[in-house]
């Protein structure tokens, strides 16, 4: 370490202004700060500061990721072999996963870190951890068959219009990942839809649709009926897949298990809002529930609430995009509304807009958008309690 | 009131070097020095100069703005020297203490029988006027105005505080004399703010012309703003004033005795400390005396008059501040560590449960000046209102200090905070944003804007 240590005190000064590599500070600054926590101490104000970092944050965020990741790639293979009609072993299958998910991850943080890198130099910033996390976000979200290079365009679209307009980590209003998302999923439509892209290499024959498109195919029928039943009972009537992870769908987001995992871990260190994730759950069942009891279709009536939570990407949305600190509300109060809202809306939008069977995104994306009106209220809420207060003296 | 009112929200966090109530005796200091920076948006006037021979009670200086407000000699002897920084700014007034502190006389009276206006005058003109603070704003109070109420908060949550029934043991009827005195300047209560767990001296229990609060809890639940806010909260247009009880009782020995006597029981405390202790000093006295081989001396360190939370940073031949009881003595860890983010961290104190120290939570530990990070733009939420006991909403406070919008300060509650009530959540920041001094921007700019 200490030598280490030694080669960088030497080459510090070449990154410095008026160094040969100038304009390369942040870049050195960023890797300097990765191997060693810097020796500032603190010049006012508290003389000790709590040990964690935005560094300990978004690695801790990271690591909740990896069980999704993880299983994704285990899945991914599951699901190829399965549409050739094959048998591998569990190992085969994973590496088969690794092979297909890793270029994607890989093109996500180039790309996205690259970017940052260089608007960090350009502004004279440090560069800031929060890609670190949306770097693992938008290959999570993506479908396997995603093309590298549009995997590409998308991050960078979010990188800069999504985060970097605004000034950066911590200033963007919409959650990057899904500003990626979105992206892909409106320019490419027809890369992050259909049947196709969510197995690698199916077999033409094999059937590729995710249980949502199944489920979004009730509409067209009243509940109870023959058809409505037949598909329930071909492609819904296995909850236990559904929560596993068994099934087609966006790499990380299929298994509802593995992104639990991930909520016991950033609930369990403080680090994730259970307030949002839980009110995110309670608002798609309230949804689901009404849609029970007065639904007019097929897939309002029939699809039991519990399972709108597994579908789709609703519980990687409710644990992962929801609580992204800085585009969701910032109040106690305000995080019950936004994560009650987002489940709503997620089941409300998937149920009657067949168009968006992935509501979840547009869903949280749309609160994103709404929550400084909701802090907006909490905080006059506090304002009027104050004012009261006089009044009540006088 | 019996009732007890429980902080809940905030933090305790567990340093090695907790002092021993021990008294133990330090050489004597022979310079004592009154730093007009303890006293935030003060300009002070000298009145006195280089080699001038003062008196304990004598003003060193006076507030220009408040000309009454006198800065006085915590002993007898001959002023030094006057310490200055950028732009001549008075950064300290140094006395040469005489062998034995000869005091200017001040009338003595029994408070009781005493006018408002007779009270006052006494304070001013003895310079004690200095310890009386008022909230909002956290300033030295007016004396032209008259508080709706006086707090006085008998115990201290913050880390390693020394235990403030050992620091007035003995001194029952002086405090009792003080708590006269200050009932004399409001036409509200006297509070007195108690914490059954660790206030058992019988100063307090037996004190009158007061009224008992009850407060358990973890800290902030001894600051006296969090008790002002959960007693009384301060609305727009009212004051109320603070003293601490070691300040109570100076008070008290003036219309006792007649004198401007400051001495106190100072805390040593820290992880740097061999053995930490109580030391009985005067307000202002060097610390070098009270430091000279107390020190573990392992690597640099870091010596704070008050405490780790909102004390202030001082050289080891530098000046207790005006207010502190509590000397603490902490690693500076001014170094690199390697990959220290990443790290299971047993040995690291958070708030979260993202480093593994969560699995020893009685564990005391040795916490260094390190930022453990960087400055970065705020990014986590939710973190500032776990350690705040109060209904403001911190982060929203805050940033209406950054954009300098008045109205909004005030209808966040700008008037009832003190950087000291943000300590916790500059500890606590992530994203390690210098809190406490946006907070007192904040205010220096409603004074700016108010007056």
């Amino acid at each position: 370490m200490k030598a280490l240590r030694k080669f960088l005190d030497k080459k510090k000064p070449l990154f410095e202004k008026g160094g040969k590599f100038a304009k390369l500070q942040s870049t050195f600054d960023a890797f300097e700060t990765f191997l060693f926590v810097p020796d500032h101490t603190s010049k006012t104000g508290t003389h000790i500061k709590d040990a964690i970092d935005l560094k300990r944050t978004m690695s801790v965020v990271v690591m909740a990721l990896i069980p999704s990741l993880l299983f994704g790639m285990y899945n991914i293979g599951y699901q190829h072999f399965l549409s050739v009609g094959e048998t591998a072993d569990l190992m085969d299958m994973f590496v088969y996963g690794l092979i297909k998910v890793l270029p994607i991850v890989v093109v996500s943080y180039v790309v996205g870190l690259g970017i940052e890198f260089a608007f960090a130099q350009m502004r004279g910033h440090a560069v800031n951890e929060g890609f670190l996390v949306s770097g693992m976000l938008i290959p999570l979200v993506m479908p396997v068959e995603a093309p590298l290079w549009m995997v590409a365009v998308s991050t960078a679209f979010a990188v800069v219009i999504g985060k970097e307009v605004f000034g950066g980590t911590g200033m963007n209003i919409w959650n990057p990942a899904l500003v990626a998302r979105a992206f892909f999923f409106f320019a490419y439509p027809s890369k992050m839809s259909g049947d196709a892209v969510w197995i690698a290499e199916k077999a033409d024959s094999f059937s590729g649709a995710t249980p949502l498109a199944h489920a979004a195919s009730l509409a067209e029928y009243k509940g109870g009926s023959e058809a409505a039943t037949s598909i329930i009972e071909q492609h819904l009537s296995n909850s236990w897949d559904m929560f596993v992870g068994l099934i087609p769908g966006s790499i990380g987001e299929t298994s509802t298990l593995a992104i639990l995992i991930g909520a016991v871990v950033l609930i369990a260190t403080g680090i994730g809002s259970w307030r949002i994730m839980l009110s995110v759950f309670a608002g798609g069942l309230v949804m689901g529930t009404i849609f029970n009891l007065i639904g007019v279709n097929a897939y309002m009536t029939d699809i039991p609430a519990y399972q709108h939570l597994l579908l789709g990407g609703f519980a990687f949305g409710a644990v992962f995009m929801a609580t992204d600190p800085v585009s969701a509300t910032q109040t106690t109060r305000g995080k019950y509304i936004y994560g009650f809202l987002i489940g709503l809306l997620a089941v409300l939008i998937r149920v009657v807009n067949a168009g968006f069977p992935e509501a979840m995104m547009l869903a949280i994306l749309f609160m994103n958008t709404f929550a400084p009106l909701i802090d907006h209220y909490v905080v006059q809420g506090n304002v009027k309690r104050r004012l009261k207060r006089v009044k009540v003296k006088a | 009131m019996s009732e007890v009112k429980k902080i809940k929200k905030g933090l305790d966090i567990k340093l090695i070097g907790k002092a021993e109530k021990v008294l133990e005796k330090a050489d004597r200091s022979e310079t004592y020095a009154i730093k007009p920076t303890d006293f935030p948006g003060l300009t002070p006037k000298l009145k006195v100069k280089v080699d001038t021979e003062v008196k304990a009670g004598s003003p060193l200086f006076f507030d220009k703005y408040s000309p009454e407000i006198n800065f006085a000699s915590p002993v007898s002897g001959k002023v030094i020297a006057v310490n200055r920084g950028e732009r001549r700014k008075i950064l300290e007034v140094v006395v040469q203490a005489d062998a034995e502190i000869q005091y200017e006389e001040f009338k003595k009276a029994d408070p009781n029988g005493l006018s408002r206006e007779e009270v006052k005058e006494e304070l001013l003109k003895s310079g004690l006027w200095a310890f009386i603070r008022q909230r909002p704003y956290d300033v030295i109070a007016k004396p032209q105005d008259t508080p709706k109420a006086i707090f006085v908060s008998a115990f201290d949550s913050a880390p390693l505080a020394a235990d403030v029934d050992f620091l007035v043991e003995g001194e029952a009827e002086a405090f009792q004399a003080g708590i006269d005195a200050l009932a004399k300047l409001t036409d509200g209560k006297v509070h007195l703010n108690v914490n059954p767990n660790m206030n058992q001296a019988k100063v307090f229990s037996e004190v009158k012309n007061a009224t008992v609060n009850k407060f358990t809890g973890i800290h902030p639940a001894g600051n006296v703003g969090v008790q002002i806010h959960h007693i009384d909260p301060i609305n727009k247009g009212e004051t109320a004033w603070v003293v601490r009880p070691q300040e109570v009782i100076f008070i008290g020995r003036l219309f006792q005795k007649g004198v401007y006597d400051v001495s106190r029981k100072v805390a040593l405390c820290g992880s740097e400390v061999k053995t930490p202790c109580y030391f009985e000093t005067i307000t202002g006295t060097s610390v070098r005396n009270i430091l000279k081989g107390k020190l573990k001396d392992d690597e640099t360190i870091r010596v704070i008059s008050g405490n780790v939370l909102t004390g202030s940073k001082i050289p080891e031949d530098g000046f207790l501040g005006m207010y502190d009881s509590q000397i603490t003595v902490i690693p500076e860890g001014d170094k690199h560590e390697f990959l220290g983010w990443a790290l299971p961290g047993l040995s690291k104190f958070s708030m979260s449960k993202s480093f593994f120290s969560w699995l020893t939570p009685n564990k005391e530990y040795r916490l260094d000046a390190n930022l453990h990070g960087e400055h970065r733009a705020y990014v986590v939420s939710g973190e500032y209102e776990k350690v705040l006991p109060m209904d403001v909403l911190p982060v929203h406070l805050i940033k209406s200090i950054l954009v300098e919008d008045i109205d909004q300060m005030e209808q966040l509650g700008i008037y009832e905070v003190a950087p000291e009530d943000f300590a916790l959540c500059e500890f606590v920041c992530t994203s390690k944003i210098d809190v406490q001094d946006i907070v007192r921007q904040g205010i220096d700019l409603m004074i700016k804007e108010m007056s």
